[in-house]
This record gives C-alpha cells, structure tokens and sequence, in this order.
C-alpha cells in the first residue's frame, strides 16, 4: 500500500517533511520525498491512500492504559478500550496491573495477554505489578513474568511503603535487566488527598497535598536506583518541586526517565471548579505554575514520555462527594486532541509531542515502533492538526465516559489508525 | 439588586447587596421573633426538609424553628439512622425526596461539596446548613447580624477570627463575607491549623494572640474540634489554652468596646474562658443564637420569593 500526499512528522529527526510511504508486510518499506517518485512503474499495481496533505506519525504508544479486565468490566474491557485506543491513534496499549486480580502472576498475565490479542485491533504490551497483589510486601516472579511477556514492573499508584522491600525488588529487578516503574508520593502526606494544597484547597475545604509529597517519594527512589543500578521509570511527575532531582540523576548518569499524563499539561487545579469530580485524578491537578513547568520539561526533554493515564470510572463511583469520588479519567481517545492543545498554544512542536508520546516510550519498553523510518512496523496515525470539534463524552467508545474534557472546544482530530500496515480505525468510517 | 439566587451554598457566590438584604428581611425577623405572635406567613403551604447527615441539635433546631415561624411544614431526618446506612448514594437519596416535592432543603453534610453535588439533583431551593470544611453560609449570616447590630455598621471593622481554623467551614464563610463587606480579617492561631495559603485571602495571620488582638473590635472564637482532630495538631489542651485560650488578659488588648463571639457549642477552658463567655457587657454569644433564627428565615424567605421569579427548571 502507498501512502500518498502527507507531512511525515520523524520524532527522531525531529523534522517535518512532505512525503509519500510505501508499506510492505506490515512494515515501512520506503519514504519517498519526492513527488515524481511515485511515477514509477513499480508502483503502478499499488493500493493508494490519499492523505490530502495531513501529518502523518508514527503511532501512540501509551504508557500505562488500565483495562479494568479482569474484575471491573462493567468500566472498561479488552474490546471496548481496543476500540478506544484504535480511535485515539494508540497502536500500542501498554496496559496496568492493577486490575481484580492484581496482574501478578505470569498465569494471569497469560490471560491478559490472550483477551487483548483477541479483542482489541491495536498491540499490547503489559506491564506487571512490582509486588504481590500490590501490597508492598513481597515482589513477584519477575523472572517468570519477564519471559510471559512483561515489559516494565510497576504498583501503580500503590507505593511501596516498605523501602526494604522496593530495594530488594530493584535489586533483583537489574539482575534480569528489567524495568520499575513507580509513581513518587510520600504515601502518608498524600493519604487521603483529593486536591493539591494552596488557595484553592482552602477555599474548597478539601483535604490536599503538597507537591513536596512528590518529591520526597521521587528522592527516596532515586537514591534507591543509585544504590542498586536499577532501570527506573518516575511516572507521573506532576510539580516543579520534583524537577530538580530529576535533573540531577539525569546528569549523574543514572538510567531514569520520566512521564507525565496528558491532564498535568493541559488542565489546573482550578478546573477542579465547583467540585466536578471528573477533574479528580491521581497525583491531583497541580497550580498553573506547575503545569507550565511540566510542558517546559517535555521540550526540554527532562520529561521523556506523555502518557493518557486512561483510568476508567463509571458513572456511580464518580457522582459521589469531592472526597469520596473515584480518582482517575479516561484518556485514550482524548490524548491526542489535548497534545495538539500544546502544538497550537506554540509550545511544542509535533515532532517533540511524538517523540514524547510515540518514540521514547518504544525505546524505554525496548518495543518496535515509534519511528517514521524504513523497517519500522507500519503503526501509524493520520491526523488533521487543525480541525476543530466539541467534544462530548457520549460519543467516546471506551465503556466508561469519565472524560474531563466533556464540552470543551478542541483541535485536531485523529483521520486513520494503521496497525501493522492494517487500517483499525477511519473517522466517519 | 433584588436577591435572585436559586440556592444558598456558600458565601462565595453571593453579592455585598445580596448580603445586606438578607440581613435587612433578617432585622424585621428580631422583631417579630420577640413578639407574642411569631407567625408569618412567608412559607405557608410549603415543606421544608432538614436532611442532617452529621449530628447538629442547635443549627438543626434552629432551621426548624425558622421555618415553622414562617408557617412552613417542617420535617428532620436523621440521615446518620436512615438509608445512608443501607448503601444508598446520597444523589439517590436526593432523588427520592425530590420525588415528594419539597420546596426547601436545609442540608448538613460531613463531605465538602456534598450539598452543591445535591443541588445539582433537585428542582427546589437548596440551604447549605454547614458541609465538611467548606462553608457554613448561615452562621457568617448571623453572626455578621450580630456584629452590624452591637458596632452599627459591617464595614471598616478590624474582626479576629481565633483558633481551628483549617478545620472550620464557620471560618471559610466568615472570612469571605468580612472581605465582601470590606472588613480588615486577622486569623490566629497555630500554623498547624491554618489551612494552607491562607495568607492569599486577604487577611493578615498571626501566631501570637496579644499581637493578633491588638485593637480589633471584634473577637471571634473557634470551637476546637476535637472530633475532627486526626491527633497531633497541638500538644495538649492546656498548652493551647494558655496560648490561644481566651482570657481576660489576652481580650485586654482588644478596644474596650470589643465583643466576644462563639458560634458553639463552647469548650470553656480550652478555646474561652467561662467568664467571659457569660460576661454580657462583652460577650454576644446569646444574641448570635437569637440572630440565627432571624437570619435563616429571611434565608428562606429570600430564596422562595427568587424560586417564583424564575419558572420552574424542569428536571433531567
């Protein structure tokens, strides 16, 4: 198949340019540059895909979708949040173990692994938990794990209170080579946060956390990573405060990246407003200076990944108190028109949005993908940067609709999914 | 201005004008309060419903007698002994009562934010009576009623509010309505119950009680709120008595003419000292209870009368 007429956006390169793909068995065969190329008699019996001069890109890979399968698929399933991600342009779903079970065992990764490949159009990578059941006391079979499939180990938002515990678990993890993943957060001075402390805390009344939590969880694991040698992944960085240390393990060589979810760029605490809970999300939204600081450090680079952080909640676990209310949103099908947010607000670019967003997560996970180069696996996203739209929730595929971007204007508007050369999802279609 | 609000939820969204004309409709109440026959007609024919889901005796019988006053029908649920128990959410439970055509909802709940979430469910007018630590809209009301009556005028007042304040929703809307209404706001107490940036208020903090009372013309006391104490905001009781406690000594750096408030119930020895709680040349702690029944039925009255301006909202 031919890809014809678009602007190829190589995150690697970091350029933008007119082109053409040629897509053979699933995979880039050519980037042709020049238009009098496809003249060619070689291409003459070729399928054609006309891209009418939109970007093209390689495609999503989001780092830590959550499924809610098994346990909770009256919120989200394997089908549904496969439909979900084709239509957001994730080609590779990189899914969380903090479902009912835990993902924990290899035999239950075996099921998650089977339930995605046949019910979701788009790849899956799954993560596993770091420790049983998630509860911080024992680490699992990570050997076992790793050769079922697992690609990073991470308790999500479960931190490892015990820091004997995450030490001999990022011992043991280096000697196999493998990934943790955590979420830094002092857990006693978050435990029972709804709302990042300061102005807006008070005059809600709500139960808050500073971001200095954030940063004393992210000390205590760096200072473990430099201890043991382990691959370390902070995700969810949230504040300014926690900048600094990053930097600092950065530049003393430790092997640390970093992400950010899609929400700490675009939105504030005060979308909080009148308590809409759909604006609840863990680690809480941070003040506008945050936020700023957050979108400074993906172009820098300081921030390697953007992830959607999709957490689906249904309807009865988030129509409760401020407090009492489910944390989390969806994030698959939004991730892309919110990113485009930051592209026309000037901020950042495309090429470094996807090389946050697609190729930096392939390499930290060591997949295939995220690339815009010949030999590369043909997942790509069509997309047209500047249409404009409203979005409402109903029309969202994933199960649960708990969007926090339900009536608000947005701009660009995802066109065609390729997986592995295949279409997966047509707007209008 | 004509007050034309749907629901009392907090301070927050009402107007300096809004303000003063409840506290004009509450002035006609005192009187009538304190005459042989205190029936009005305001809420004749309409239901009121009490929903307490956090133990309330005083603001509870409070909101009852305001109504009966103005010849509402009056009914108290004990929502700590009903449904709640059995699982229902509190939107379900809204909507069941919803069911039954009630025009006034005076709602207590432990959750900040819980009764704007019910609001948003029901088609009659809402009265937030006190919600987690966010607002506590009738008593900063009443006790604005009490102070424009003892010092004459609700403006270019120094007023010190004293004790827990993180943990109280009294604070929150007294702090917002003395701004509204141009008054000079102090917060003392220790920094452990302050809640965080409070300084961006616009009021001025202090950790020291003789400086923080210098002057001021009114001395509002805080309950500490033992119950709400997760442990370890103070070191004891009496330590914080003797450095916040008010006392004789401390109130004498207030203007001689200062009064004393307390919106209750009182921890004598641990937040006021007995005497000068019952001292009526300067405490009006009396008074701020007779003020809240005033206040809460020109509440009432205010809210109906905006309620029939507007058509109806049709449910969803």
């Amino acid at each position: 198949m031919l890809l014809t007429n678009a602007i190829l956006i190589d995150p690697e390169a970091g350029s933008e340019t007119s082109g053409h793909v040629l897509v053979r068995d699933g995979r880039i065969a050519e980037i042709l540059t020049h238009d009098a190329d496809l003249d060619e008699k070689r291409f003459s019996g070729e399928t054609r895909l006309d891209c009418g001069g939109k970007y093209m890109a390689p495609g999503i890979i989001d780092l830590g979708v959550k499924v809610c399968e098994p346990g909770e698929r009256h919120k989200e399933s394997f089908r549904t949040a496969g439909a979900a991600a084709a239509a957001g342009g994730v080609t590779t779903m990189v899914t969380r173990p903090d479902t009912i079970p835990v993902l924990d065992t290899p035999e239950t990764l075996e099921f998650a692994k089977r339930r995605g490949a046949e019910a979701m159009p788009v790849r899956m990578a799954p993560m596993a938990a770091l420790t049983k059941s998630r509860e911080g006391r024992e680490m699992v079979e990570m050997g076992f794990l790793q050769d079922a499939g697992a690609v990073c180990f991470s308790d999500g938002d479960a931190v490892v209170r015990d820091t004997k515990v995450l030490s001999r678990a990022m011992v043991y993890a280096r000697s196999l080579g493998a990934l943790v993943m955590g979420h830094p957060q002092e857990p006693v001075l978050s435990d029972g946060a709804a709302v990042t402390s300061g102005k807006f805390a008070s005059l809600r009344g709500l139960p808050s956390v500073s971001p200095m939590a954030e940063r004393m969880g992210l000390e205590r694991d760096l200072a473990l990573v430099e201890a043991t040698g382990c691959r370390y992944h902070a995700d969810q960085i949230s504040t300014a405060a926690s900048l600094p240390a990053l930097e600092r393990a950065k530049q003393a060589g430790l092997d640390v990246t970093a992400g950010v979810s899609i929400h700490h760029l675009t939105l504030n605490e005060l979308d909080v407003g009148d308590y809409r809970t759909f604006f609840k999300v863990k680690p809480p939204l941070r003040s506008e200076d945050d936020r700023m600081a957050m979108v400074e450090a993906v172009g820098s680079g300081l921030i390697d990944i953007i992830c959607s952080m999709h957490t689906p909640q249904d309807e009865e676990s988030k129509r409760l108190p401020f407090e009492q209310a489910a944390s989390g949103a969806v994030g698959l099908e939004t991730l892309l028109p919110a990113a485009m947010r930051l592209f026309h607000s000037g901020q950042l670019d495309l090429p470094t949005l996807f090389r946050a967003m697609s190729l930096n997560p392939a390499r930290r996970l060591g997949l295939e993908g995220g690339r815009m180069a010949v030999g590369a696996p043909a997942d790509l996203v069509l997309f047209d940067a500047h249409a404009p739209f409203v979005l409402d929730r109903a029309t969202l595929a994933s199960k649960s609709k708990n969007t926090p971007f339900d009536g608000q204007r947005m701009q660009g508007r995802l066109l065609k999914t390729l997986v592995g050369g295949e279409i997966v999802y047509a707007h209008g279609a | 201005m004509q007050f034309r609000a749907q629901h009392l939820l907090g301070i927050e969204h009402l107007s300096p004008s809004d303000i003063t004309e409840i506290l004009d409709l509450a002035e006609q109440y005192v009187a009538l309060n304190r005459s042989d026959r205190k029936h009005g007609e305001a809420l004749a024919g309409l239901t009121q419903i009490n929903m307490f889901f956090e133990n309330s005796t005083r603001t509870q019988a409070s909101f009852e007698i305001a109504g009966k006053r103005l010849g509402a029908d009056v009914m108290n649920m004990a929502m700590q002994a009903s449904s709640i128990k059995k699982g229902e959410t509190l939107i379900d439970t809204a909507l069941t009562l919803n069911a039954m055509h009630p025009d006034l909802l005076v709602v207590r709940h432990p959750h900040s934010g819980a009764v704007n979430l019910l609001a948003e469910k029901v088609n009659c007018a809402v009265l937030n009576a006190g919600d987690g630590k966010h607002e506590h809209p009738t008593q900063a009301l009443l006790d604005a009623l009490t102070i424009r009556r003892a010092k004459g005028r609700l403006h270019r007042l120094n007023v010190a509010i004293c004790g827990d304040i993180a943990h109280s929703r009294v604070a929150r809307s007294n702090i917002l309505l003395l701004g509204k209404m141009e008054n000079r706001v102090r917060l003392i107490g220790p920094p452990t119950l302050m809640p965080s940036q409070i300084d961006q208020f616009g009021v001025e903090v202090y950790e020291d009680m003789r400086e923080g009372l210098a002057d001021v013309d009114v001395v509002m006391m805080l309950r500490l709120q033992r119950e709400r104490m997760d442990g370890g905001f103070i070191p004891s009781e009496r330590e914080y008595y003797h450095r916040f406690g008010l006392d004789a000594e401390k109130l004498s750096r207030a203007k001689a003419d200062a009064i004393v408030m307390h919106p209750g119930p009182m921890n004598r020895g641990v937040e006021i000292d007995g005497e000068i709680a019952d001292d009526i040349n300067r405490s009006v702690i009396q008074e701020q209870v007779e003020m809240g029944v005033a206040v809460r039925m020109a509440c009432m009255e205010l809210l109906v009368r905006a309620r029939k301006m507007k058509p109806r909202e049709v449910m969803v």
